[in-house]
């Protein structure tokens, strides 16, 4: 085999890809599938380190269509973000990666999306968002934007949750909004996400062909494509790799992360700064009142703590540890027990 | 006619909470115990933190009962908003000692007790200084009264208090001197008139300690390896997590790094907490979650999952008295129908019902073993009356046996088999090899889900493929039996017998020798664990009367008894309930039992 189509703990792309998908020809969440395998293959997560989670619901379907080989979890509807908290403290070496959509983490989910944020738990965690319950056939979810139609003419009165805005707002620490049609912006994102210490979210528009694609949709193909609006074309560099391109000052954001691997903004909104909680929530909601997608790194702040170190846990994952490391010793046992 | 009462009566202490009685009340406790006359404290509490009515109850028995008692002997009256009900409580020749402001005329005078009055409030404002510390104090001077009245010495109260203020040892002089002042008080205006006295005794106290339930349980979670808890606060379950964060805290941590050996997470709520466990146990820890009935009705969800997925959870229930909110700071064994079949669809979990501090600790253990061996949430269901009262106890032995961390695969072993499936029945046992994230071999991913799958973990809706993996959930289930804690069976070939379970066990044994002595006597099965064995079957079949003793209004384990047991012993079963929120006295068995135990013997002349 040569180094060409081996990654670099020498695995195959093949080894990246899971079962048939079971989901509709042409729903954005195949596209997700696709772009998940070649960043996984890229960043070269070894798959037996892997943990698929996810809750209920198509998008919850997707964990089964990449990494086979990997262990995977698929949950009770909207409560992926506590069986994954479990897991990363369980066994901390994990590499978790939560699968959820719109209906299974703004409605159902909600409560445990929030609190997965303030604890700034260590995974990577993908909405694929299409503004519909697919499953149970096109009812509308809570992200679903106000005034959007169904594709029975029903028109959503009610304000939409934006799950990027509402991460920003609780102090998440890695908050972007992709689209399932643009690899190139996603797969850089997807791997500066599994770079991250702490919540990575990633809210990605994924039209549901069935339900949510027609006239009056913002959650279609042609109104992601025509109110798309890109903050930047970001590049990823792993780790050790050296970042060569020389930029024009200014034009470019540069963000390290904690394991040493950087992601490159090339600005298209020069002022945008992916470091300015303020400004982002500011740019969600100008984007939202102006009906425009906006996408891209839209907030970052690295070095603050996960929820394993708040814990202060040790190296050694706790699942692995043996009696001895956990029972009260004798001597202590006798003091605690004496009359 | 006055009778010597001998280290056998109940005093009630009735104040207001938020007062700092407990203090006093557990100096009380203590002092007793150390005379070496067996004890046993009952706090009837409210779901409140300060200013609504309080009691505490300390049951003297030189038999050893360690149950509540229905009726009061010694009523300490602090608490003038109870007064009037408080003096009714107390049984004809016992006795009050109240406050002196208190009114006794109507109808808080009675002719058959004797009355104590002592000026608490007015020997508080005379001799304690501190206005902060005068509230607090004041209930130690109803502790010096008691004490003189009933012969307990200064030494001991001032060794009882030394262990109530063990960390904080300034305010042991500072309480002491209270209690002489309500000593000395008693010693100069009151002269005895009752028949309650104290006597020293040996033997019946040597070598045990105080302790409760949840702390109890605690330890053995620590001692059973537990790695990861993750709980919401909920009386009365709280100090059972908080018990484990401090046992952690001095007993896990690393003291150069700060690193502690658990990860203990306040969940956002009981869907949280559980979730958080099955996670934690799919990624291999031992975990466990701390609730009671309100939180398991939220965790039903999670754990049909866990059942059906097959990942290991040990679920602590202090059960309180239902349903809804219901009587939050109230005990009830309210939640074993539910917690046996927890979810929908159809489940039948594995139930543990510890009955003493020591199977607390012990229950907590076997959780651990029994969850990962089943590879299913298991169920340790205590009550508020053992989570939450201190109870005389052997201390606690240090486990011998290691961790059973049931059938799990690593990468060597499925190096040396052809092919391996999660759900393969390999042993017919009902319990599958599992494998666990992180197992370094291409062959040990897999799909945990809630869904349809088959004996490869792969999604299935075909018919026999779904009934195939119930029916492999009932063998595992049947395993059980077999591996949970037998029932304790005390039996000499009577021709009635008690089935009883939990705390309700500690009635049944005064109740038994109460019995006794009016000629009745009955055998005796404490049922420790859900499913059954086969000795309850043998039991009910030896036998031609069955009382199911229990302390909820439907008689819950009587139901189950009569859905799971053969036809022709249900008519054998006769069921008898308590449910009013306080413990179940011996009386809640006798007086069912004379009854019907009488009606027979009576039917046969």
């Amino acid at each position: 085999m040569t180094a060409t189509n081996v990654n670099l703990i020498g695995l195959t792309r093949e080894v990246y890809k899971g079962l048939p998908t079971t989901l509709c020809a042409g729903c954005g969440h195949n596209s997700i599938t696709n772009h998940l395998i070649k960043a996984l293959y890229e960043y070269g997560v070894a798959p037996h380190m892997l943990a698929k989670m996810s809750g209920i619901g198509c998008s919850s379907k997707t964990p089964a269509y990449f990494v086979e080989q990997a262990h995977g979890f698929n949950g009770v509807h909207g409560r992926m973000p506590s069986a994954a908290t479990g897991a990363k403290v369980a066994n901390r070496d994990l590499i978790v990666l939560g699968i959820s959509g719109d209906g299974d983490t703004a409605s159902i989910g909600l409560g445990q999306y929030v609190h997965m944020l303030r604890r700034n738990v260590d995974l990577t965690y993908i909405v694929e968002n299409n503004g519909v319950y697919g499953l149970t056939k096109g009812q509308f979810s809570a992200t679903a934007d106000t005034g959007s139609k169904q594709k029975n003419g029903a028109v959503n009165e009610y304000a939409t949750i934006d799950v990027c805005g509402l991460a920003v707002e609780l102090g998440a620490t890695f908050v972007a909004r992709s689209f399932s049609g643009d690899g190139k912006q996603l797969v850089p994102l997807l791997e500066a996400a599994l770079s991250h210490r702490g919540t990575a979210v990633l809210d990605i528009v994924s039209p549901c062909v069935t339900f949510n694609d027609h006239v009056g949709s913002t959650k279609s193909y042609s109104y992601v494509k025509e109110h798309g609006f890109l903050l930047h074309t970001p590049d990823f560099i792993r780790g050790s790799e050296e970042i060569v391109v020389d930029y024009e000052p200014g034009a470019v954001q540069d963000i390290e992360f904690e394991d040493g691997s950087h992601i490159v903004l090339r600005k298209l909104e020069r002022e945008y700064d992916v470091t300015d909680r303020i400004g982002a929530l500011r740019t969600i909601g100008e984007t939202r009142a102006r009906g425009e997608l906006v996408t891209g790194l839209l907030y970052v702040d690295t070095g603050v703590p996960d929820l394993c170190e708040r814990e202060h846990l040790p190296k050694t994952p706790l699942a692995q540890l043996k009696e001895e490391e956990l029972r009260i010793g004798r001597d202590d046992w006798a003091k605690l027990m004496a009359v | 006619m006055q009778h010597r009462a001998v280290n056998d009566f109940t005093i009630r202490v009735a104040t207001v909470n938020g007062s700092g009685s407990q203090s006093s009340n557990l100096v009380l406790t203590n002092a007793i115990f150390r005379l070496g006359i067996p004890v046993a404290p009952k706090n009837v509490f409210p779901s409140n933190i300060e200013g609504l009515p309080t009691w505490f109850d300390v049951r003297v028995s030189a038999k050893g009962y360690q149950c509540r008692t229905r009726e009061v002997d010694i009523l300490v009256a602090l608490n003038a908003a109870t007064w009037r009900t408080d003096i009714a409580s107390i049984k004809p020749g016992g006795v009050v000692i109240h406050e002196a402001a208190y009114p006794v005329a109507g109808e808080t005078l009675r002719d058959d007790i004797t009355y104590y009055a002592v000026p608490f409030n007015e020997l508080a404002k005379a001799h304690i200084e501190s206005g902060a510390l005068r509230k607090y104090l004041l209930n130690m001077i109803y502790v010096g009264v008691v004490a003189t009245l009933l012969d307990i010495d200064a030494p001991t109260i001032e060794a009882a208090i030394g262990t109530q203020f063990r960390s904080k040892p300034a305010a042991v002089a500072t309480n002491m001197q209270a209690v002489v002042l309500g000593m000395d008080y008693a010693r100069e205006h009151l002269t005895k008139r009752d028949p309650y006295r104290l006597e020293p005794m040996s033997g019946k106290t040597d070598g045990t300690l105080f302790m409760d339930g949840n702390r109890a349980a605690a330890l053995g979670c620590v001692m059973g390896g537990c790695t990861v808890a993750a709980w919401y606060p909920i009386t009365p379950s709280s100090s059972l997590c908080e018990s484990f964060i401090a046992l952690a805290d001095r007993y896990r941590t690393d003291p150069a790094t700060g690193e502690r050996r658990a990860a203990i997470i306040q969940a956002e709520d009981e869907l949280a907490a559980i979730g958080m466990v099955l996670g934690a146990t799919w990624a291999g820890a031992r975990a466990m979650t701390s609730t009671s009935g309100p939180g398991i009705s939220l965790m039903a969800e999670y754990v049909g999952y866990g059942y059906y997925a097959e990942l290991p959870a040990v679920i602590f229930d202090v059960q309180r008295a239902g349903p809804s909110t219901g009587l939050p700071t109230r005990t009830m064994q309210g939640d074993v129908a539910f917690a046996y079949t927890l979810s929908h669809g159809d489940t039948k979990h594995i139930v543990l019902l510890p009955a003493t501090v020591r199977e607390a600790y012990d229950c907590a253990m076997d959780a651990f073993d029994l969850a990962d061996r089943f590879q299913t949430p298991v169920f340790v269901l205590s009550d508020l009356d053992l989570g939450m009262n201190a109870w005389m106890t052997q201390p606690l032995p240090y486990p011998e046996k290691p961790f059973d961390r049931g059938k799990v695969l690593g990468a060597e072993d499925l190096n040396k088999v052809q092919s391996w499936g999660r759900y393969r029945d390999i042993d017919h046992d009902g319990i599958a090899y599992r494998t666990l994230p992180g197992t370094n071999h291409p062959n040990a991913g897999f799909f945990t889900r809630g869904t349809g799958h088959d004996e490869e973990a792969r999604y299935s809706e075909l018919p026999d493929v779904w009934l195939r993996n119930l029916d492999r959930l009932v063998r595992k289930h049947d395993t059980a039996r077999t591996y949970v804690p037998a029932p304790v069976v005390e039996e000499s070939g009577q021709s009635a017998g008690i089935i009883a379970y939990g705390t309700t066990h500690h009635a049944v044994l005064e109740a038994r020798d109460i019995l006794h002595e009016k000629g009745i006597d009955v055998d005796y099965l404490r049922l420790r664990a859900l499913p059954f064995s086969a000795e309850l079957a043998s039991f009910i079949a030896r036998h031609e009367r069955v009382y199911v003793i229990e302390q909820n209004r439907d008689g819950q384990l009587y139901g189950i008894l009569r859905q799971e047991l053969p036809t022709h012993l249900l008519a054998k079963l006769h069921s008898v309930r308590h449910y009013n929120g306080v413990p179940i006295d011996a009386y809640a068995v006798v007086d069912p039992l004379l009854a019907a135990e009488r009606a027979p013997a009576v039917a046969a002349e």
